[in-house]
């Protein structure tokens, strides 16, 4: 009754709608939805802050000398919370400087970028990843198949590898488009299937996930693959001119710096994505197909068509994933291991439902969970609290940005009901 | 015992859909709500019915505050609705669906006697002939929407709310329907009935609120003419007769014509039973029938989305089955979907991007699989301008539009393209008086002006009657007669219940 609008001829010409249909739709649509239409920027900056704060109250629970001040908290209060205070600002202030920028190290180039190096490092697979589960969210498509892909793309990539070994560049390049190829089929097999028989997405990714995870372990033992200089499970090692080059080996003397030539492939990517969503005929229909496969198909698109080749894209970008493991620094060897996947393709659906399924988001979310992941070693090593907090703090995010009313709820904002004014104000890059 | 709205404002974000609403309802009273889609009148009754809390105003029952926190309270205060859509569990009987949510029970058992007792003896006080035993997925939707009614009469309802109840309805069964509210009213029910056809208010409401954008724009009276309830509900004067000139006959013969047509649904039954007939260029045939009986899957089959068993579909001379919808589509087919939010519609994609929804592959839109958003957003606004598409932006998703501009939306595309042919469903469900006579004059254009034929599918007999130069009435996949358009709404309403056409149209 407070506000004035009440009774004012001038609402009188403001637009009238219906509320959003009540009919619900199933699950995995919802969260679709709810991934790119649901969270604003907001919203998302919110849950990240509450994660943050999470995390700071799991360090202090985990430190036992902090607990310890706890016990006589009532006699002394201000030692329990000095110390907590010195917990949580030790370990984020070891995150930042494992993640963005040592200040220590500021006379050095390469020691003061050395950080956020590590961090790109970290994010560079992860861009690939949640580009992959994003474009498939688009189409209506929850790829949660990325690590089977990766390791199709992974195998590919190291066969063509150490099997063509010059010249420098092309070789590389060669091994990178086996990985995306290798990934692509995996994808593709996905898409046909659920486009000619209806088998469900994920049901279907799982089981090749297991069935590329065994594939990989037989491939590393057989003659092909096999290093029989070494003991361990271990393919050989991918040709030195098909490795992924270094991009700041110039800053300094060692090489320590990691980062190498996959940022620029994902920065291809993001564009290329970008455009495939936003402007391409192709992408145009991927959207039509994910929203309202029903409408899309009376507009004469064809729904098969456009699930295969979202999940042959969407593999594909897995498969880059897969070749820069291999090809780049995350083993010393540049070979194959059991392991390869490192969880990447788990990793990537947070990463893309972070990015709200778009290319530009993701990039920020693969940044901020690549900053993460580097800052971590660094809070572990430095500060000697545990890694596994920032899995915590990663999976905080997610859940807060999946949950928008909850995150309104804590911080008491003003609902804007299904994200209206974000609705609004996204036309063509929605 | 009288019920009272005053003061209800309810806003979604920025949009105000009911504006400080004034209401006041009496038992024994048939209480008009009329209105466009999008008014407001739905939302203003999910409020009464408890479903949303208004953002302003009280509602009063015998004077006293009523504070709703959901339909259970507002059952307990003596509140009932028949949705739209009914809410009932096809696969129990109608004395378990009355039951259900308010069972009956007898030392920890469901008492299905006395949920049986229940059902006979309202449908005896109240003439709604209901059989408390049969299994509700079989009973025709006119039933079904009595078990509705008996389901809200048993938790004695004094205020029943009836959410367009005859969209689905023959005029036969909205007869009967008017009936049982008669009824009603004689034992003191009060009844608000929310619908935007103007016939029905005159032939049966006490008292009538015209509702627009949100706001009560005033009280009529039910001797008011249609006119002035329409220019009242639209708020300008509005043409309720399309003008036409006569078809001219063509020595060409048909244009487009299906023969022997037999399509099966995905549980293959048959839903289109060989049907055959002709359009001629420049004529508008009007198929009339109740919601379900194979019009949707006849329209499907003409697009190409459903391939037909057997018979034939041509257009100028050229067989269409077997074509892919892209291809009809490409070839000159128009086509409007009966339902737009379903197969229209892309909710979550702006507006421009709906404008071209089947026309973004075509050189005006795009070369090389890469899209002209120029060119894109240039049709939007022109298409916008020319349908009088009331939108936000050309970048709001179409799912925020109110329904009726949605449906322009849908009509703008598929009809600012050359066509050879024009299939239309449903044309104007859910848009305004307004808009409904530019859309109706569109079509009559295309016939009358391009020499296309246009095939309107519609269960609006008042729509059918307004365009239509023949009508094929269907019943059951089957078309029962032909009929010109001066055949009475009785007749046709006889075949559109399955009498036979000796039967139904005295000839």
């Amino acid at each position: 009754m407070s506000e004035t609008v009440k009774g004012s001829g001038a609402t009188a010409s403001e637009p009238v709608g219906k509320p959003a249909d009540p009919e619900r739709p199933g699950l995995g649509k919802r969260l679709v939805d709810q991934v790119v239409y649901g969270a604003d920027w907001v919203v998302t900056l919110l849950a990240i802050l509450l994660a943050l704060f999470f995390g700071a109250i799991l360090i202090i629970l985990s430190d036992e000398s902090v607990r310890g001040t706890f016990s006589y908290f009532f006699s002394s209060p201000g030692d329990a919370i000095s110390a907590s205070w010195d917990a949580v600002s030790t370990g984020y202030t070891a995150l930042f400087k494992g993640s963005i920028w040592d200040p220590s190290h500021s006379w050095n180039v390469g020691s003061a970028i050395a950080p956020f190096s590590e961090t790109l490092t970290e994010a560079v697979p992860l861009i690939f990843g949640g580009l992959a589960v994003g474009l498939a969210f688009r189409a209506g498509l929850f790829n949660i198949g990325g690590q089977g892909q990766l390791i199709m793309g992974a195998i590919v990539a190291t066969w063509v590898g150490f099997t063509v070994t010059g010249p420098t560049f092309l070789a590389m390049i060669l091994a990178v488009i086996g990985g995306i190829a290798g990934g692509a089929a995996w994808g593709a097999i996905v898409g046909l299937l659920k486009a000619k028989t209806g088998a469900h997405e994920v049901i279907v990714t799982i089981m090749l996930n297991y069935t590329a995870l065994y594939f990989l372990a037989y491939l590393i033992g057989t003659d092909t693959f096999r290093d029989p200089d070494r003991q361990e499970p271990l393919s050989k090692s991918v040709s030195e001119a098909s490795k992924l080059p270094k991009l700041l080996t110039w800053l300094t003397d060692g090489g320590s710096l990691r980062l190498n030539f996959a940022l620029v492939i994902a920065a291809v990517a993001v564009a290329f994505v970008w455009w495939l969503l936003n402007r391409s005929t192709l992408g145009f229909e991927l959207r039509a197909v994910g929203s309202n496969a029903s409408a899309a198909r009376t507009a004469g698109m064809s729904v098969a068509k456009s699930q295969i080749m979202a999940m042959l894209i969407s593999g594909g970008l897995m498969g880059i994933v897969g070749a820069s493991q291999v090809l780049g620094t995350a083993n010393a060897n540049n070979a194959l291991t059991p392991d390869i996947d490192a969880g990447l393709g788990f990793a990537a659906i947070t990463v893309a439902l972070l990015g709200r399924a778009s290319p530009i988001g993701t990039v920020f979310a693969a940044i901020l969970f690549g900053a993460l992941q580097a800052g971590g070693r660094s809070m572990q090593s430095e500060a000697g609290i545990s890694i596994e907090i920032v899995t915590v703090i990663q999976a905080l995010i997610v859940l807060f940005v999946a949950a928008p009313p909850l995150v309104r709820g804590i911080f008491r904002l003003k609902g804007s009901g299904s994200g209206d004014a974000a609705l609004a104000s996204k036309g063509w890059n929605g | 015992m009288s019920l009272e709205l005053r003061g209800i404002t309810k806003r979604f974000g920025t949009l105000v859909a009911n504006n400080a609403i004034d209401l006041e309802i009496n038992p024994g009273e048939i209480h008009c709500l009329l209105g466009e889609n999008g008014a407001g009148k739905s939302t203003l009754m999910n409020i009464l019915y408890g479903l949303y809390e208004p953002t302003e105003g009280e509602i009063l029952v015998n004077g006293e505050k009523l504070s709703l926190d959901g339909p259970r309270s507002a059952i307990a205060a003596g509140i009932g609705m028949v949705h739209q859509h009914f809410m009932l569990v096809p696969v129990f009987t109608v004395a378990d669906n009355v039951m259900l949510g308010d069972e009956r029970v007898k030392s920890g058992l469901l008492d299905h006697a006395k949920a049986r007792k229940d059902v006979r003896e309202i449908s005896e006080r109240y003439g709604l002939a209901v059989d408390p035993d049969a299994i509700v997925g079989d009973l025709p939707v006119g039933i079904q929407q009595r078990v509705e009614i008996i389901k809200a009469l048993t938790r004695n309802a004094k205020f029943l709310i009836l959410d367009e109840p005859t969209a689905v309805l023959t005029p036969q069964e909205t007869e009967e329907l008017f009936t049982v509210m008669r009824e009603l009213r004689a034992g003191g029910t009060a009844i608000v009935f929310i619908t935007h056809k103007l016939k029905e208010v005159k032939a049966i409401a006490d008292r009538i609120t015209v509702i627009r954008r949100g706001s009560v724009v005033g009280t009529a009276s039910p001797q008011d003419s249609p006119a002035e309830l329409a220019a009242l509900m639209v708020g300008r004067e509005v043409r309720l007769k399309v003008e036409k000139p006569p078809v001219e006959e063509s020595a060409e013969g048909p244009a487009f014509s299906v023969k022997n047509l037999t399509v099966l649904n995905e549980a293959g039954q048959i839903v289109v039973d060989d049907i055959s007939f002709d359009i001629h260029p420049g004529e508008i045939l009007g198929v009339a029938g109740v919601q379900g009986n194979g019009q949707t899957e006849l329209a499907e089959a003409v697009l190409g989305l459903i391939q037909p068993v057997s018979g034939s579909i041509s257009l100028d001379g050229v067989e269409v089955v077997g074509r892919s919808v892209r291809d009809t589509l490409r070839a000159g087919l128009g086509f409007v979907p009966e339902d737009r939010n379903h197969d229209g519609l892309v909710g979550g994609s702006s507006v421009a991007e709906n404008l071209v929804l089947d026309l973004y592959d075509r050189p005006e839109f795009s070369s090389r699989g890469s899209m002209n958003i120029g060119k894109i957003r240039k049709n939007a606004d022109e298409r916008v301008a020319e349908f009088d598409i009331r939108t936000a932006s050309i970048d709001t998703p179409a799912g925020k539009l109110s329904g009726g501009n949605q449906q322009k939306v849908v009509v703008a595309r598929e009809m600012s393209r050359p066509l050879r042919m024009l299939l239309v469903s449903q044309p104007t469900r859910g848009v305004d008086v307004g808009a409904m006579e530019f859309i109706h004059k569109r079509i009559v254009r295309e016939a009358r002006e391009q020499k296309r034929p246009v095939l309107v599918v519609s269960t609006e007999l008042d729509e059918i009657y307004a365009l239509a130069d023949r009508i094929a009435v269907m019943y059951r996949g089957k078309i029962m007669a032909i009929v010109p358009p001066e055949t009475s709404a009785e007749q046709i309403g006889l075949l559109m219940a399955g009498a036979h056409p000796e039967d139904a149209v005295d000839e």
